[in-house]
C-alpha cells in the first residue's frame, strides 16, 4: 500500500494564532478516513493544506506522483446572479466525453438534472452535481469538506450511501470532513480527531472509547456512538 | 444630410465602450463588484488631477491611481478590521474630495462637468486609440481566461482545487476594471460608471440561459443604448452619461415583460412537446 498524501508535523498559524499544530498525518491507497472535530479546530484548513491550497508554516506535505484528487468544497451557494446549466458546469474546464457524462451521472443519479438550471436545485441535487463533477478525469483521491453538513437527515444517509457505493466501486480513497458523527462511524474506516493537533485517531470504535475523544465531545457523545456501533453491527449479523 | 466626423468618432467610442461594459459587467454583477467599480472610479477624478499636474495622459495617470487605490484596498482587506464597503467608501470619497480640491487649486480651466458626466461627442482620435487597444485587452483577457473566471465566481475552492490561481485572477479582474474606469470617463462620466456596467447584465440576466448568452445580451444591451443615448444627447444637448444610462434604466424596464413572454413561449413549447411524445 502507497501513501498518497503525507503530512509531517505541519503547523499553520493565522493572525497569530495556531490554527494546526504538529499534525501528522497518512492517507493511504483505499484508506476511507474522516477528519471529526469541534468548529475552529482546523479541519478546512488541513484539507486546504494536504491539497496544496496553502503551504504549512512548518512541516512538509508530500502528494504522490501524478495524484489526481477530486474536491467536493464546503459551502456551495449557487450564484443567483448567474445562468448556468448542470451540464455546462460539469464541462467548466474540463473535457468530458459523451461516455464519461454518461457514467458518471448515472452513477451519481443525477441524469435527469443535466439540463436544469444549476440555482434552482435542492442541497442534495447541487451536492450530487459536485461529486460528479469531482468524479470527472478518474481521481484517484476524492477530498469532501462537509458535504452532506446542509442536507436533512434523510439526505445525509442518502448521501453517504452514495459515496460508500462510489468508495467500492470505483476503488479509490476518500478523505472526508465530517459533523456527522453518527453517519461517520457507519460508514468511515477510520477516524481522526482534530483539534488544531491530533487528538486520536483509529477505527471508529476504538475511537470512540478513547479518553480523548470523551473529552473533545463529551462523555455523551461517545456513550451515545458507542451504542449506536453495537446496533450497527447487530443489524449486520441478522 | 452628411454625418459629422466628431459623430462617427462618438458612436464607435462608445459602442466600444458597451462591449466592454457588458463582458465586464457579467463579472462585476455575478461577483458583487458593483461597489468596488463605483469607488474607483470616484477616485478616477483624483487620476485624472494628477495626470493635470504632471502633464500625462489621464488614461494613464488614472488606471496607475486606480491600481494603487485597489492595491491599499486589499492590503486594508487582509487586516480584517473594517468591512469592505466601509473601506471602499472612505477611500472613495476621500480620494474624490481630494481630486475636486487639487483641481480647483491647479487653477486651470477645466470643465469638471464632461468628467463627472461624460462628453461622448468630444472624443478625439487618442482617446479612440486607447479604447481600442485597452478595450481590445480587456475583452481579450477576459475571453481567454473565461472558463477559468466563471469557474471562479461559482466556487473559489472548487476553482483552487483545479489549479487555478484564484489570488491571481482576482488581482486581474480588479486591474481589468482600473483600464475599464479610465476607457470609460468620457463617455459616461465618473458617477454613471457603475451603472454602465451594472446595469445592461442586470437587464440580460432576465433573458439568459448562459454565461456567454449573458454576456453578449449584455454587449447589445449596452451597444442600443448607446445608439439611442447618444441621438437625444445630440438632439437635445444633454450630457452624454446621464442619457446613455437614462436609456439603459429604459431598456432594464423593458426586460421584465420581455423574459416573461420568452419563458412562456418556451413552456409551451415544451409542454406540446411533453404531449407529442410517445410513452416509452
Amino acid at each position: 500500500m502507497t501513501d498518497l498524501i503525507t503530512a509531517s508535523n505541519i503547523t499553520v498559524n493565522r493572525g497569530g494564532k495556531k490554527i494546526l499544530d504538529d499534525v501528522s498525518l497518512k492517507v493511504g491507497t483505499s484508506d476511507f478516513i474522516t477528519v471529526l472535530g469541534p468548529n475552529g479546530g482546523g479541519k478546512s484548513m488541513l484539507l486546504k493544506c494536504l491539497m496544496g491550497f496553502y503551504a504549512p508554516d512548518q512541516g512538509q506535505v508530500t502528494k504522490a506522483n501524478h495524484l489526481k484528487v477530486g474536491y467536493v468544497p464546503q459551502q456551495f451557494s449557487s450564484e443567483h446572479t448567474m445562468p448556468i446549466s448542470v451540464l455546462q458546469f460539469l464541462n467548466l474546464r474540463k473535457t468530458l466525453s459523451p461516455n464519461e457524462l454518461d457514467k458518471i451521472s448515472t452513477e451519481t443519479n443525477i441524469t435527469d438534472l443535466l439540463h436544469k438550471s444549476l440555482n434552482v436545485l435542492s442541497g442534495g441535487e447541487l451536492q450530487r452535481i459536485l461529486l460528479a463533477r469531482s468524479l470527472i478525469g478518474k481521481p484517484s483521491l476524492l477530498v469532501l469538506d462537509e458535504p452532506a453538513q446542509n442536507l436533512d437527515i434523510a439526505g445525509q444517509l442518502a448521501f453517504y450511501k452514495l459515496l460508500t457505493r462510489i468508495y467500492e466501486q470505483r476503488e479509490l480513497t476518500i478523505l472526508m470532513v465530517s459533523h456527522d458523527l453518527h453517519m461517520v462511524m457507519a460508514t468511515t474506516r477510520r477516524v481522526i480527531c482534530l483539534f488544531r493537533h491530533v487528538c486520536c485517531s483509529g477505527e471508529p470504535q476504538v475511537v470512540t472509547k478513547d479518553p480523548e475523544f470523551k473529552t473533545l465531545f463529551g462523555n455523551d457523545m461517545a456513550e451515545m456512538m458507542a451504542v449506536y456501533q453495537h446496533g450497527h453491527k447487530h443489524s449486520h449479523d441478522h | 444630410m452628411t454625418i459629422e466626423p466628431f459623430i462617427i468618432k462618438g458612436l464607435l467610442a462608445g459602442v466600444i465602450v458597451a462591449l466592454v461594459a457588458g463582458v465586464m459587467g457579467c463579472f462585476v454583477v455575478w461577483r458583487r463588484m458593483a461597489y468596488f467599480g463605483d469607488s474607483l472610479a470616484h477616485s478616477a477624478l483624483l487620476g485624472i488631477a494628477l495626470g493635470i499636474a504632471l502633464g500625462v495622459n489621464h488614461n494613464l495617470s488614472v488606471i496607475m491611481l486606480c491600481s494603487l487605490f485597489a492595491l491599499i484596498l486589499v492590503w486594508l482587506q487582509q487586516k480584517r478590521i473594517f468591512a469592505t464597503d466601509t473601506l471602499l467608501g472612505i477611500l472613495a470619497h476621500a480620494s474624490l474630495s481630494i481630486g475636486v480640491i487639487t483641481i480647483s487649486i491647479l487653477e486651470q480651466i477645466i470643465d469638471l462637468h464632461s468628467y463627472l458626466f461624460g462628453d461622448i461627442l468630444t472624443v478625439g482620435n487618442d482617446q479612440i486609440w486607447w479604447l481600442v487597444v485597452g478595450g481590445g485587452s480587456v475583452l481579450g483577457v477576459l475571453t481567454y481566461n473565461w472558463s477559468s473566471l466563471v469557474l471562479m465566481t461559482i466556487d473559489e475552492d472548487l476553482a483552487q482545487a483545479e489549479n487555478v490561481p484564484v489570488a491571481r485572477y482576482q488581482m486581474l479582474l480588479m486591474f481589468l476594471m482600473t483600464i475599464v474606469v479610465a476607457i470609460s470617463i468620457k463617455i459616461v462620466g465618473i458617477l454613471l460608471i457603475a451603472s454602465l456596467l451594472i446595469i445592461a447584465p442586470a437587464a440580460s440576466r432576465q433573458l439568459s440561459k448562459s454565461p456567454e448568452m449573458m454576456a453578449m445580451i449584455a454587449c447589445l444591451i449596452g451597444v442600443i443604448s448607446v445608439v439611442i443615448g447618444m441621438y437625444f444627447s445630440f438632439e437635445l444637448d444633454t450630457p452624454s452619461g446621464p442619457t446613455i444610462v437614462a436609456a439603459l434604466a429604459a431598456l432594464f424596464v423593458i426586460s421584465f415583460p420581455i423574459s416573461r413572454i420568452t419563458t412562456k413561449k418556451m413552456r409551451t413549447f415544451l409542454s406540446q412537446n411533453e404531449e407529442t411524445r410517445p410513452l416509452s
